[in-house]
């Protein structure tokens, strides 16, 4: 078969299909940041050592600087974008606020979708078992002190619904 | 309020605190999260234009060469490739940047590209634009470049050799600055002594607060009025505009800086003047925007590490009983390739000459050199921190040799509370402090005096256990005079910052800052002076977000950066409030028939009479009349605009150049960190198994925000004690260029973390508060002396450098007399 350079792919992101053409070489992140404008999930080091880029992909937390576009053909993505529903904050996000466990909030899109990740198959974690569900997330602001706090708040629902 | 308190909870005497009525020392919601945590903020990388070009840097793979031949058309062919520039367009169309150094430092000539010379590798040389990111990386690789290598120089310690190559041939030598600092009486102190310790050598490591978020601009030139925007994530863009502006042969105001969110800066994104400059001249040329957004690489590589700083013959003069007397070191600090921030690191140290000690003798010997390694520029706890690590390092090191327990040795040397305003050997003034109090919750946090049997129960698991010490003088507020004791031609004093504060048409309470946030809360914390002040709420003040230079709550010193918000940005944000506040009780006694301003009050965004709360104005009133309906009102109440622009200035001096003497700055928050960890003798593998920190920054705005600022400069200075570093091999090739070499800590590598807090407020600043946040540096001497205490029980190791990985401890371990030898003890 003939490589080619470019491919149309169609990606459910948030609940809404999205049918793009892209070049093959193009990252995935890249196509939700540039073709699709979606700006909340970040990039912080292009190796997949920091995590910045999480997204959950067919529900796996992945790091979207690690596959092609051309491989999500198909997928269904949820990004930060995607976690308030009707005007209300999700409870990670609540908490995340509620216990400062964001400053610059440049890991924090990721973080939170690592988190939810992690409370979907875990509600009810350990301390111990949060931080290893973030070790591919770096924040180089708090320390993860308060971040390990607010998923604890948040598996305990002591954020508000 | 008391004069000094402690955390409510620990074993200390806690005094009476004053509760607070308004919203300052609470913890206020922060008002950027509603947006961050929904991934709507604005970081630079998300600002889009139509036609927008990406820029890839083709970048020296040498770190010493001479550029022979360029040829860009190859690239310039490539289908998308929207133009180059190279060194030689740079040099023609714009001036070498402005030198802080005087003669023969000061000949050093930096371009945005480099022009006929590469001094270090990932040294950008040919940018290169086209329609996206990827083909910009396409075209680069196209670019041809010819390089005839030279010897590199990275030995900071032989970089000043006669004999060695000479990065910058106008200077003449590797010799960036060299000064001596004599403060007290050195030979005096010499004579006094009951014992000398000397040690050879101790050794600042590099490493940087890397932020997750790497820099980056889009910049757009408008050709109708020849004026850039510059949408960046430059945390100082006073010092940008004053590097840019006659570099780039225009004036200041032709370069409009616009950032709303930043991704972390810690200092790092103070020297993207040079990067910004390149964007700014494709701009032009192209006639389109460009987006350059930096590689993780690139950033290790290329954009600002701190600086590494070498301790030589370092001599003690000390009392039997372990009082100190002075010190004398030579220190030679390593800037890297090139002078952008440099040589102010060859005073900011001296903001902090004794540490937090009484030591009131000192002689230094200090040179500033240049390297083949990327530039250095401010990392959280600049220059000071390499200075307060080295001042730790050395209380230990006599403590252990004269068998003095460090904890009584660092309490019969610290600077006493009833000293304080404290006046150092070299003229600064240390407005506040209880560093003993700050020690004692420290200890008591981690369990001290249990201490012992801890280390027994490590003994018998085969661990060896130790407890260190450290401290951070988060110095804040800086006198830029400072630079005049460098380079006495300088015009640079003083400091300031701007807010504007304005009740706008249908009563909105609108603030503008001079500040560039990068998660200091600044929002927030604005919100909550603006608030008391008011006597509204902090949701009732909309503070803009990020920065904006047409705003014009900009002075040249505006940016964020050295611990200062808190006193300079909250200092112009109290003072707008405060005229806007007596504007709008003007207009309120003159509406409700008020004889004076005395006779009215401000609550609930209404203006009330004193002796009629029922007559009241509201806010939403003052802001249509004096906006819209203005002919109401007497001829006396016509100036009022209630639109309030206050520029803080501290009150500052010109230091004694001479005697490079003087106050370098306002504040001095500081944190004592204690920590307890355990090594594997068989393999130097160790743990820190507890950890705490003690932070006093005088009155805290908001508890929340300095108890996060505690834990995020703790984080990095454990990375940094422990594994992040930026070595090179003998060619001049960084080792550590991405996160897979450079490891920062992550969630599972964090210690328990401990805080507590005293609050001794500041006597010098509007709000009683300091600025905070670089507390972080006690972490790595607090992790060395942890270190040198755990290996006392193994042959006595001298921890000698900042940065010890696992395989320096077993190092220290196998051959515990290499490192003795550094340290003698003679009688004096």
């Amino acid at each position: 078969m003939e490589p080619v350079a470019a491919k149309r792919i169609t990606v459910t992101v948030n609940g809404d299909s999205h049918e793009r053409e892209v070049e093959a070489r193009r990252l995935l992140v890249h196509f939700l940041r540039d073709d699709l404008d979606l700006t909340g999930t970040h990039i912080g080091c292009d190796t997949g050592n920091c995590g910045a880029c999480t997204v959950i992909y067919d529900g796996m937390a992945i790091k979207s600087c690690m596959i092609l576009a051309v491989q999500a053909d198909g997928a269904a993505i949820e990004t930060v974008e995607g976690l308030a529903a009707n005007g209300e904050l999700h409870p990670l996000q609540k908490a995340f606020g509620a216990t400062h466990a964001l400053q610059c909030g440049y890991c924090t899109p990721g973080m939170l979708m690592s988190a939810k990740h992690l409370l979907e198959h875990n509600p009810e974690p350990t301390d111990e078992e949060i931080r290893r569900a973030l070790q591919g997330n770096i924040c180089r602001c708090t320390g993860y002190v308060n971040i390990v706090e607010a998923v604890q708040a948040a598996a305990k629902g002591e954020v508000g619904t | 309020m008391s004069e000094t308190t402690v955390a409510p909870g620990q074993p200390l005497t806690v005094e009476e605190q004053e509760v607070k009525p308004g919203f300052i020392g609470q913890n206020v919601p922060r008002k950027e999260d509603q947006r961050l945590v929904q991934g709507e903020g604005v970081f630079v990388d998300d600002v889009k234009r139509h036609g927008m070009a990406y820029v890839h840097f083709v970048r020296s793979p040498y770190a010493h060469a001479a550029i022979t031949r360029i040829d860009v058309s190859k690239a310039a062919e490539l289908e998308g490739v929207y133009g180059t520039l190279i060194g030689e367009e740079v040099a023609a169309t714009t001036d070498a940047f402005f030198q802080i150094a005087p003669p023969p430092g000061g000949h050093v000539k930096d371009f945005a590209l480099a022009v006929g010379r590469v001094r270090h590798v990932g040294e950008p040389v040919v940018a290169v634009a086209a329609v996206t990111r990827e083909l910009a990386r396409d075209a680069a690789d196209l670019v041809e470049v010819d390089y005839e290598p030279l010897e590199p120089v990275l030995d900071p310690e032989r970089a000043a050799d006669p004999a060695t190559p000479v990065l910058h041939d106008d200077v003449g030598s590797n010799v960036i600055w060299s000064g001596e600092f004599d403060y007290g009486d050195y030979e005096a102190a010499l004579a006094e002594a009951d014992k000398v310790v000397r040690i050879k050598r101790l050794h600042f490591d590099r490493f940087s607060s890397t932020p997750l978020e790497t820099s980056g601009a889009v910049v757009e030139y408008n050709r109708g009025t020849a004026q850039w925007t510059i949408h960046s994530n430059n945390q100082f863009p006073g010092f940008a505009q004053i590097m840019m502006a006659p570099a780039l042969r225009v004036g200041i105001d032709k370069l409009r800086f616009v950032s709303q969110d930043i991704g972390g800066g810690f200092g790092n994104k103070i020297c993207t003047h040079v990067q910004l400059v390149a964007l700014c001249l494709l701009a032009r040329k192209l006639k389109r925007p460009v987006n350059w957004t930096e590689w993780r690489t690139d950033q290790h590589t290329a954009n600002s590490h701190g600086n590494e700083r070498v301790f030589l013959d370092v001599e003690v003069p000390v009392k039997s009983d372990g009082t100190l007397l002075g010190f004398r070191a030579r220190m030679i600090d390593d800037c890297g390739a090139y002078t952008r921030y440099e040589p102010l690191g060859c005073i900011i140290w001296a903001q902090v000459t004794p540490g937090v000690y009484r030591w009131r003798n000192i002689r230094v010997d200090f040179t500033q050199v240049c390297t083949n390694k990327s530039p250095c520029g401010p990392n959280r706890g600049y220059s000071r921190m390499q200075h307060l690590w080295f001042t730790e390092r050395v209380i230990d090191i006599v403590a252990h040799e004269l068998g003095i327990d460090p904890v009584e040795m660092r309490k019969r040397n610290y600077i006493r509370s009833d000293e304080m305003p404290y006046e150092t050997p070299n003229g600064c003034v240390y407005d506040s402090g209880d560093y003993a109090a700050c020690l004692d919750q420290a200890l008591a946090l981690i369990d001290y005096d249990g201490i012992e049997e801890r280390r027994r129960d490590a003994e018998a698991r085969g661990k060896l256990l130790g407890v260190g010490i450290g401290s951070t003088l988060d110095s804040g507020t800086n006198n830029f005079g400072q630079s005049t004791i460098l380079n006495p031609e300088l015009q640079f004093s003083g400091n300031n910052e701007v807010a504007t504060v304005k009740l706008d048409i249908f009563g909105e309470i609108v603030v503008t800052i001079g500040t560039t946030p990068q998660g200091q809360s600044h929002e927030t914390t604005a919100a909550q002076v603006v608030a008391e002040i008011l006597g509204v709420t902090p949701d009732e003040v909309n503070v803009r977000a990020g920065h904006d230079s047409y705003w014009n709550s900009h002075a040249g010193f505006s940016g964020t950066y050295a611990s200062q918000f808190a006193v300079t940005g909250l200092g112009a944000v109290k003072g707008a409030t405060d005229m806007l506040a007596e504007e709008i009780k003007q207009i309120g006694a003159a509406v409700l028939g008020a004889e004076s301003t005395d006779d009215v009050y401000l609550e609930g965004g209404f203006v009330k009479r004193n002796d009629n709360p029922e007559a009241a104005l509201p806010f939403m009133a003052c802001g249509a009349i004096v906006n819209a309906n203005n002919a109401v009102l007497p001829m006396e109440a016509r100036g009022i605009t209630l639109n309030c622009r206050y520029v803080y200035v501290p009150p500052h001096q010109l230091p004694d150049k001479e005697r490079k003497y003087g106050n370098l700055t306002l504040t001095y928050a500081n944190q004592i960190h204690a920590c307890v960890v355990e090594i594997d003798p068989e393999t130097g593998v160790y743990e820190i198994v507890d950890y705490s920190a003690v932070d006093d920054c005088g009155v805290r705005i908001n508890p929340q925000i300095v108890e996060g600022q505690v834990h995020g400069a703790t984080a990095q200075s454990i990375g940094a004690a422990t594994h992040e570093t930026f070595p090179y091999d003998e060619d001049g090739n960084l080792l550590t260029p991405n996160f897979y070499d450079y490891h920062v800590p992550h969630a599972l590598d964090m210690p328990p973390m401990k805080t507590g807090y005293v609050e001794s407020p500041s006597p010098f600043t509007p709000l009683g508060a300091k600025g905070m946040g670089e507390g972080g540096g006690a972490g790595i001497s607090a992790v060395c002396a942890a270190l040198q205490n755990a290996l006392a029980a193994a042959g006595k190791p001298i921890v000698y450098d900042s940065s010890n990985p696992y395989k320096r401890v077993w190092e220290l371990l196998r051959n515990p007399d290499d490192s003795r030898a550094l340290v003698t003890v003679d009688d004096a």
